[in-house]
């Protein structure tokens, strides 16, 4: 059911503005939280609000997918393993001060320098809402035709991925040795 | 209309939170959780520019860049739970010996 | 085309109809699921409160809103708070892309029956139940109890592992209707083959092991029996909401069943025809029809459920991993080859 009306571009410039501002709170908040947990749910809160995005801009495919992959699934992985981990609140050692008193004034200015290159000279068109949609049968054409050998190479990296994982994370046994001698 | 340079320059704040929290952190998971939030700020870019040149296949990449989180994101908390193991610390500046 | 001052009141309009509509099957699925487990068991289930226990859910609901609503002290009070709101308002959301009927036309408005017609609908039902893991793992982790802790990282381990097979088992259905809207799936089904086996896609080929697997995989999802290992109650007192009470405990209670409701929704939309079914008589009768036909197979898939859980024991943890991992994802995979080969082949 679509909508058309005069008051198109307003909604879709609120609506960029609502998700951008969620995305960049949640962002901060990921840099202000001192326990891992809360930055992790900041990090899903700047997921949500990316899908919600990259719907304005027409990826619906892709949005979809950020929420059902990232935030569903690989996020979950974190919050998994600091719970198992039982992660608590960070400490704070010299190296991070230094980092604090340099490295975040050089990325604001960094930011300012690069919004306003953006704004002058990018050459960037406006668009409306919903500008390129990405239905999943184009996309899913795409990826088995045009990038059908990435597509395959990916799924080796995944298969190496995994076998990297279960070899890491498995006990070891000079481990299990060293902890039963204690 | 919105102006594509605004969703850049969103995507640039977000990866430059990253880099940011990438220096300032010292949990090793949130250094990791920065990491992913860098991969999505770039994200974002991949599909504004998409919208600019009309071409899908920057949607698609953003397939390949989550695929690569994912395997990233295996591969490292595993490593995370090998190195709290051995050394049950999560700060990265107590991981400073090559052998225990 | 509707204005904006009509669709915006149109939606509002179905949305309080879905979310009455859902609350009160959720009471209702509870009470069914008592009575039902009471009779199999041998016993009445809920007899005392009204004409065969039917104003139970009523009173339960009461009791839930008066009780002292407990923090225990040693909890991290904002995740403590925010865990069971995640977990209900995942399982609500889910319900705006189903659709319950065709389409109708009430006041001169033609509106299709259900909140919102997506062309991601599916994907939309999958990233949100995705989301309702963190409700369960929050729970467990700001519990600060070990009973708890245990039963959210079980439910976390458990919801990934079976959302692999569960998606995949739905690829088939996918391939057969080429669409991710639940309207155009449903759509595809119409029809009967040699004019009286109903064109279902669990009569299409090899989409009944699709369909098993499904099932299998969403009693997973749903923490329920025979797979309700994060709320065990004979080992981890009651898993992941051991320190709720009062309404918080009771989020937690009607999300567990508006996902099951979701569930059924989804499997009778995806594998049993939806709202397909004989339509005949006047015309208000025809309007009523396929909502009922609707309904009568989402309460037959309830009632599986139930019956699933008067039945079978509990699996353990190693065995519920096993099975997920080792057997049902395999599976899963094959069928989804085998039904894109016989597509691929047949066109």
């Amino acid at each position: 059911m679509e909508v058309h009306s005069g008051i198109e571009p307003m909604i879709h410039l609120t609506l960029f503005l609502l998700f951008g501002g969620i995305c960049v709170a949640g962002a901060v908040n990921l840099l202000a939280q001192r326990h891992p947990i809360n930055s992790a749910l900041s990090l899903v809160v700047v997921m949500g609000s990316l899908a919600g995005e990259y719907l304005l801009l027409g990826a619906e495919f892709v949005a979809a997918i950020q929420v059902i992959i990232y935030a569903g699934a690989i996020m979950v992985l974190f919050v998994f393993v600091i719970m198992l981990l039982n992660a608590g609140e960070e400490e704070r050692t010299g190296g991070s001060r230094v980092a604090l008193l340099f490295g975040v004034p050089g990325m604001l200015i960094g930011t300012v320098l690069m919004a306003w290159v953006l704004l002058e000279r990018s050459g960037t068109q406006a668009v409306s809402m919903g500008a390129l949609p990405g239905p999943p049968k184009t996309i899913g054409w795409l990826l088995f035709h045009d990038f059908l050998l990435p597509f395959e190479v990916t799924s080796v990296l995944v298969l190496i991925a995994i076998m990297g994982a279960v070899v890491l994370a498995s006990h070891p046994e000079s481990v299990q040795q060293r902890n039963k001698e204690r | 209309m919105v102006p594509l340079s605004y969703y850049l320059i969103l995507s640039g704040i977000l990866f430059a939170c990253g880099v940011t929290g990438f220096l300032i952190k010292r949990n090793i998971i949130t250094i990791f959780l920065s990491i992913e939030l860098m991969l999505n700020g770039a994200n974002l870019s991949f599909v504004a520019f998409a919208a600019q040149w009309h071409a899908l296949s920057g949607q698609v990449f953003v397939f390949f860049v989550m695929v690569v989180a994912a395997a990233e994101a295996a591969v490292g908390l595993a490593i995370i739970i090998a190195v709290f193991r051995t050394r049950e610390t999560l700060n990265v500046d107590r991981v400073n010996l090559l052998k225990l | 085309m509707l204005s904006i001052e009509t669709f915006v009141i149109v939606s509002v309009i179905k949305i309080v109809i879905a979310l009455f509509v859902l609350l009160t099957a959720v009471a209702y699925t509870v009470w069914l699921e008592r009575k039902v487990v009471g009779h199999i068991q041998n016993r009445w289930g809920p007899t005392r409160v009204g004409p065969f226990g039917l104003l139970q859910p009523l009173a339960d609901g009461i009791k839930f809103l008066f009780k002292e609503d407990l923090t225990p002290p040693h909890v991290y009070k904002p995740l403590y708070i925010a865990a069971p709101m995640i977990a209900l308002v995942c399982a609500l959301t889910s319900i705006s892309v189903i659709p319950v009927g065709n389409w109708v036309t009430v006041a001169g408005v033609h509106t299709p029956l259900q909140i919102t017609d997506l062309n991601i609908g599916l994907l939309l039902i999958l990233g949100i139940t995705s989301m309702g893991v963190y409700g369960v793992a929050l729970a467990g982790w700001s519990s600060n109890n070990k009973y708890s802790l245990l039963g959210g990282l079980r439910a976390s381990a458990q919801m990934v592992s079976y959302e692999v097979s569960l998606g995949l088992s739905l690829v088939g259905v996918l391939i057969l209707a080429g669409s991710f809207s639940l309207r155009d799936i449903v759509e595809a089904q119409g029809g009967h083959f040699w004019g009286f086996i109903p064109k279902w896609n669990i009569f299409y080929g090899g989409q009944i092991i699709a369909f098993f697997i499904y099932l299998i995989s969403a009693y997973a999802e749903t923490n329920r029996v025979p797979f309700d290992l994060p709320e065990a109650e004979s080992e981890l007192v009651a898993g992941y909401h051991t320190e709720y009470s009062a309404m918080k405990f009771a989020m937690f209670f009607m999300a567990e069943y508006a996902n099951m409701i979701t569930v059924a929704c989804v499997a009778s939309l995806l594998f049993l025809g939806g709202w397909h079914g004989p339509v005949f008589g006047p015309p208000i009768l025809q309007a009523i029809l396929p909502i009922f036909w609707f309904v009568l197979r989402v309460f037959g898939f309830l009632f599986v459920y139930i019956w699933v859980r008067g039945t079978l024991p509990r699996f353990r943890y190693d065995q519920l991993m096993a099975f997920g991992w080792k057997f049902l994802l395999p599976l899963a995979i094959a069928n989804l080859v085998i039904t894109a080969l016989v597509v691929t082949l047949r066109s």
